[in-house]
């Protein structure tokens, strides 16, 4: 998952963008103008594949994961604009993505909670082959590092060929995948969802209420994500899927593999965007070549970026969101499954409104969205889900790893602000949560269960 | 037990923290950085008592119950050490935005980010004391079967809600007293938290422990509004709800540019 900062669509856009969160000396950079954009496309990573349980088979459609979490940070500061309201924008940044990230782990631990069936044990998926059920602890381990080999060789895999589908331009590839993703994830697995829902609180519902909720859900949905829709719209539905997938992910991976493979994809998600030859790396500066943004689609945006560079005409206005539209084609091929579809589905299609931009302030302002990949919310809702499922019956846990990730979220901002390239938004949250889930559960656990029993207060 | 205790309970515990976090920080971006920043610290604090704990159980092998004074202790102390830790990097993160904005002010001032970090410190206290119970209390059962106080989740909800309000009092004196450099500052706070958590080894007998400590909250809270420079003729001109006169007027014409004669 990346996180970057976004650049604006025009190269024509008159103001030059400065970092945010630097020092007021530092001065405007225009060339960030030009390949920022790109940086965003190369989020999209790995998708991961989900083929919703062992009973569907082997429905790795190519199941790579993106680990997309791009989040691309635009401050871009007007010529007369303060540094104060700059940095504002940066908190004003760090909230907007506390709160999608704080409801999708809410919905998960929430459902993880109340429903049964994502805590029960049902088989595996076939990329995690090797089973955990085995006697000794060493073979155990074994298993689970063999499971967590498997598993990043194929994210590995479909990460390579979605960038290579890219770099050979296969954009209808790329689009006809997503939406096959995004339709299984829409689709299906609500369906599913809703189904153990309704066992669980013993409500009955009828096939024919039942299809039209679903139908009208997945429709809305498909044309929120892929095309255009009220951007709070969009925003939840990324939020569901991505919950969705999280839940997919708790029920299917044996314990011990799903930590070790959390760790494995944050150092996975460092090396592949900071090494020059990192794969998403290599996304993000071929779309930086080519001048377009990257996957506009699996990232969350939590504002418009389409109104950036619109001082313009309506044709000027269109261009971005052709190409953006064109990008996101890009990044939807690299999805295997529809469950990795759903992970990259970016916003960036739908804040296409016409809006009439007058000033150049108002653009900024609209401008200034920031981006994370669905990866990344995925992982997050995995950790934390895991800790809820997985603690003993532990509040404290979840809400323990529930602050790491929000810290780690906060530090991975503020160093996008200092070193204004794509991040990876994985590896701090996540060694953080780890850290913190472990310690609390066998160290702090006993220690406050102590405490309560005896009713003291520390 | 049941739906009643555990919304009734919660109320109790976070009815004042809510209502302090939706109208003063919830609108602010900085000052929910400066929450979750605050709860990150003293769950580090946590960590370290819990790891000192763990290690004197294990190196002691007797049982639980005797270490605990001290385990107590040590973790008073170590949140405080945290809460230090947090000032330190409070003031220095102040400085950082400081010297980012354009007219040198920080957009929040040491004052809030006392108030803040120890409302967070409070919260995430309160919150890992009492979220397991109330997770218990939504369920079936008898409280005190054995034996026990019946009254034990409307007195730890009381217990939490008294935590939280001086936790946050603690905060703005603390960071006052590092903010001047005085010593019966900080002393006075380390020693009124060990005398709460001490205060807390009495239970069940609740009326020497919460009534001592819902009284120490009171003095807390007034010491902590005089420190943050609150004093009887604010709050009644608060409450007379007059308009004070500007003392400056801006004359919008001096900075006009002369007309041209």
């Amino acid at each position: 998952m990346i996180m970057f900062m976004n650049n604006s669509d025009s190269e024509e856009e008159p103001c030059n963008e400065r970092t945010s969160l630097m020092s007021a000396e530092s001065p405007p950079v225009p060339s960030y103008q030009d390949g920022l954009e790109a940086l965003e496309a190369g989020e999209a990573q790995a998708h991961r594949r989900r083929a919703a349980g062992g009973s569907r088979g082997p429905n790795n459609i190519a199941g790579g994961e993106t680990s997309g979490s791009g989040v691309p940070v635009r401050e871009r500061a007007l010529e007369n604009e303060e540094e104060e309201l700059t940095l504002k924008y940066g908190a004003k940044h760090v909230i907007m993505l506390f709160v999608p990230v704080t409801l999708c782990m809410i919905v998960v631990v929430a459902t993880i909670k109340s429903v049964r069936f994502y805590t029960e044990k049902n088989g595996q998926l076939i990329y995690t082959p090797f089973s955990e059920d085995t006697p000794s602890v060493g073979q155990r381990l074994l298993n689970s590092v063999l499971n967590t080999i498997v598993m990043i060789s194929v994210i590995i895999v479909m990460t390579v060929f979605l960038v290579l589908l890219y770099k050979y331009r296969c954009y209808k590839f790329i689009h006809g995948w997503l939406i096959l993703s995004s339709l299984m994830l829409l689709f299906l697995f609500t369906y599913i969802y809703l189904g153990e829902v309704l066992k669980t609180y013993n409500v009955a519902m009828d096939y024919p209420t039942l299809f039209i909720v679903i139908w009208n859900f997945g429709a809305v949905g498909m044309i929120c994500i892929h095309w255009k829709g009220p951007l709070q719209l969009q925003q939840a539905y990324l939020i569901m899927i991505s919950a969705l997938m999280a839940l997919v992910f708790i029920k299917y991976l044996p314990e011990w593999s799903a930590w070790v493979i959390l760790g494995a994809i944050s150092i996975y998600d460092l090396m592949a965007v900071l090494c020059p030859k990192g794969p998403l790396r290599m996304l993000v500066e071929t779309a930086q070549e080519r001048n377009e943004p990257i996957f506009p689609a699996l990232i969350y945006s939590s504002a418009m970026m389409w109104t950036v560079g619109m001082a313009k005409p309506d044709t000027a206005a269109r261009g971005p969101s052709q190409q953006t539209w064109d990008a996101a084609e890009d990044g939807r091929e690299h999805l295997r499954s529809p469950s990795h579809a759903e992970s990259q589905m970016s916003e960036t299609r739908s804040p296409v409104p016409t809006r009439p931009v007058t000033s150049l302030e108002e653009l900024e302002e609209e401008e200034r969205g920031v981006k994370l990949g669905l990866g990344d919310f995925i992982f997050y809702s995995v950790l934390v889900g895991k800790a809820a499922a997985t603690a003993s019956g532990d509040w404290n846990t979840t809400l323990a790893c529930f602050v790491a990730i929000l810290i780690g979220l906060c530090l991975t901002l503020l160093l996008l602000a200092v070193f204004k390239k794509a991040l990876p938004a994985l590896p701090i949250s996540i060694t953080f949560g780890l850290i913190f889930y472990f310690s609390t559960d066998n160290l702090v656990r006993p220690f406050m269960d102590t405490l309560a029993s005896h009713q003291l207060y520390i | 037990m049941g739906a009643a205790v555990f919304w009734g309970c919660s109320a109790i515990a976070f009815g004042p923290a809510a209502a302090l976090v939706l109208l003063t920080v919830a609108a602010e971006p900085l000052r929910v950085i400066v929450l979750v920043a605050g709860a990150f610290f003293w769950l580090l604090s946590l960590l370290a008592a819990s790891l000192l704990w763990f290690v004197w159980a294990q190196l002691s092998g007797r049982e639980d119950a005797a270490l605990l004074p001290l385990g107590a202790a040590a973790a008073v102390l170590l949140q405080e050490l945290c809460r230090f830790a947090c000032f330190k990097v409070l003031k220095k993160a102040d400085e950082g935005l400081a010297t980012l904005s354009e007219d040198g002010q920080s957009p929040i001032s040491v004052r809030q980010m006392a108030y803040v970090s120890g409302l967070s410190f409070g919260i995430i206290s309160g919150v890992f004391s009492i979220s397991n119970i109330l997770a218990d209390s939504a369920g079936p059962g008898t409280v005190g079967i054995h034996g026990d106080s019946p009254y034990y989740f409307i007195t730890s909800a009381f217990l939490t809600m008294a935590l939280v309000l001086l936790h946050t009092f603690w905060g703005i004196i603390f960071f006052d007293a590092c903010e001047r450099r005085r010593a019966g500052g900080l002393g006075l706070v380390v020693g009124s938290h060990l005398l709460t958590s001490g205060l807390t080894f009495l239970n069940p007998w609740y009326e020497a422990s919460l009534g001592p400590i819902f009284i120490l909250t009171l003095c807390t809270g007034l010491w902590a509004f005089g420190t943050a420079g609150g004093s009887f003729h604010n709050v009644l001109k608060c409450l007379s709800c007059k308009q004070e006169p500007e003392g400056q007027v801006m004359l919008y014409s001096a900075l006009q540019v002369p007309p041209e004669e």
